[in-house]
């Protein structure tokens, strides 16, 4: 024995407090390996933005591929709507703690977006997405080639709803959602890795899920 | 709405740490303030968050985010907490909980949903429901400091019960001519209720809220219906989207992003 307190070498063995009386409500046990930490299953869609929903009419909508400050390609809806359509499953985790299983998506995959401007290989390594309202998230290719991400158009068969991002959102769902960018409108390549909109307020430059990389320095 | 807004970013990584219980409110039927020692708190801005984790004895664990009620300038961190029906966190937070107990806590988090007396006025919150926690912080933040900055709070409850901070709000809207605070209740009103009645719409919201000429900051903080309403109709009335900044509270939501 040494002369510490119990309840202080407590703490300092398992860096957590046990909540007198706290016990776990969930009636079904989600398998670990769909659940990362400190992430609970939920039924419903919740909905996070930092402003209002932009409405944005189909008619008036186009994507971009830039890379720096020169075009690669664009599209208006119809133009976007004839790409290559791909449809996914998969769990999305949001950094508010809630995580979405089995969620069906349908959109245009990165490697078709790059086929679709005859490029074989992406011209640099990170993106910066911006999206309608001026939001902005960076997300490195190497997380969005190999059928990693998309630009889905589609939630569950149908046209994504205005709160939840559509007409389009960028989808990389084995990052944090807030990576998912909702209203996207163009994508560009950066050379260097920048900050986007949460990655400035102190959120994680890269978010993994499973890393727990919720905030700066996790 | 840019990367280039930043404001109070973490260095550090954001540690857990112990908050220790020191009072206990009684807000409503369904909602308590916990007023919480944390040792070493960095300090926060008004209308920032914090995360907090529960533990069982079977190690198993569940976290949370809860929007900080107190003002930077008060010694003890409150957090102000609405028990969610068949909630897993809420229930305990509100029901089980007494002073003297710990939990982990850490934080603070956000930094784009936050006033500081620096940033000046017309400020402009519109609450539903428990939104109006972060939203007090702002409005206590701005009493700690003499502020003279006009403001308004549009707060839309279900029914008298259900107004958070009622006392509170009345006293200081009182001893404060430049602040306003309009209550509307949309269930139930009481006889003799002299306050709006009915969600917010358009027309109260023309009619209460700063005109856009004003630049208001405008802070809109409640259910995602709730949120999504009272945006749109702000956005329609003039109001330049990024001045409007949105937050939504939700059974299975926290907060932001």
């Amino acid at each position: 024995m040494t002369g510490t307190l119990p309840n202080e070498s407590m703490i300092a063995m398992n860096e957590t407090t046990i909540s007198r009386g706290f016990r776990s409500k969930r009636q079904e046990q989600t398998p670990k390996n769909r659940l990362p930490p400190g992430q609970y299953v939920t039924t419903d869609f919740p909905v996070l933005s930092a402003g209002p929903t932009p409405q944005i009419k189909l008619g008036d909508w186009t994507f971009a591929l830039q890379l720096g400050a020169s075009l690669l390609g664009k599209w208006n809806w119809a133009e976007f709507e004839a790409l290559p359509q791909t449809t996914i499953k998969v769990d999305i985790h949001c950094v508010t703690k809630w995580s979405k299983l089995d969620t069906n998506w349908q959109g245009v995959t990165f490697d078709d977006l790059l086929k679709a401007v005859g490029l074989t290989e992406p011209p640099a390594p990170y993106i910066m997405a911006h999206c309608d309202g001026g939001y902005t998230t960076n997300v490195p290719v190497a997380d969005l080639i190999g059928d990693q991400g998309m630009i889905a158009t589609r939630y569950e068969g149908l046209p994504i709803p205005p709160a939840h991002g559509g007409p389009a959102r960028l989808l990389v769902p084995h990052l944090y959602f807030w990576k998912s960018a909702k209203w996207v409108r163009r994508l560009r390549f950066m050379e260097k890795d920048q900050p986007g909109f949460w990655e400035s307020f102190g959120y994680h430059n890269y978010g993994d899920p499973w890393k727990e990389q919720r905030y700066d320095g996790d | 709405m840019t990367a280039t807004e930043t404001a109070a970013r973490p260095v550090r990584r954001l540690k857990w740490q112990l908050a220790q219980v020191r009072e206990i409110v009684v807000e409503t039927y369904r909602v308590k303030s916990l007023l919480l020692h944390v040792a070493n708190w960095r300090g926060h801005l008004s209308g920032q968050h914090v995360d907090i984790r529960l533990t069982a004895e079977d190690g198993y664990q569940a976290q949370r985010s809860y929007s900080i009620a107190s003002p930077p300038e008060d010694e003890l961190l409150t957090l102000t907490v609405e028990r969610v029906e068949n909630g897993e966190v809420s229930p305990y937070l509100v029901d089980d909980l007494r002073v003297g107990d710990q939990f982990d806590l850490r934080g603070p988090i956000g930094g784009y949903f936050v006033w500081t007396a620096a940033m000046g006025g017309p400020l402009c919150l519109i609450a539903g429901g428990s939104g109006v926690v972060p939203l007090m912080a702002m409005l206590r933040h701005r009493e700690r400091r003499n502020g003279h900055a006009p403001a308004l709070l549009l707060y839309s409850s279900r029914s008298p019960e259900d107004v958070i901070y009622r006392a509170e709000l009345d006293a200081m809207a009182r001893r404060d001519s430049h602040l306003r605070v309009v209550n509307t209740l949309t269930r139930k009103q009481p006889d003799g209720w002299m306050g709006r009645r009915g969600r917010i719409d358009k027309a109260l919201l023309a009619q209460e809220c700063f005109p856009p000429e004003q630049s208001p900051k405008i802070f809109v903080c409640g259910s995602t219906p709730f949120v999504e309403d009272v945006s749109r109709f702000l956005v329609e009335l003039g109001h330049d989207p990024l001045t409007v900044k949105t937050e939504r509270f939700g059974p299975s939501g926290g907060q932001a992003p």
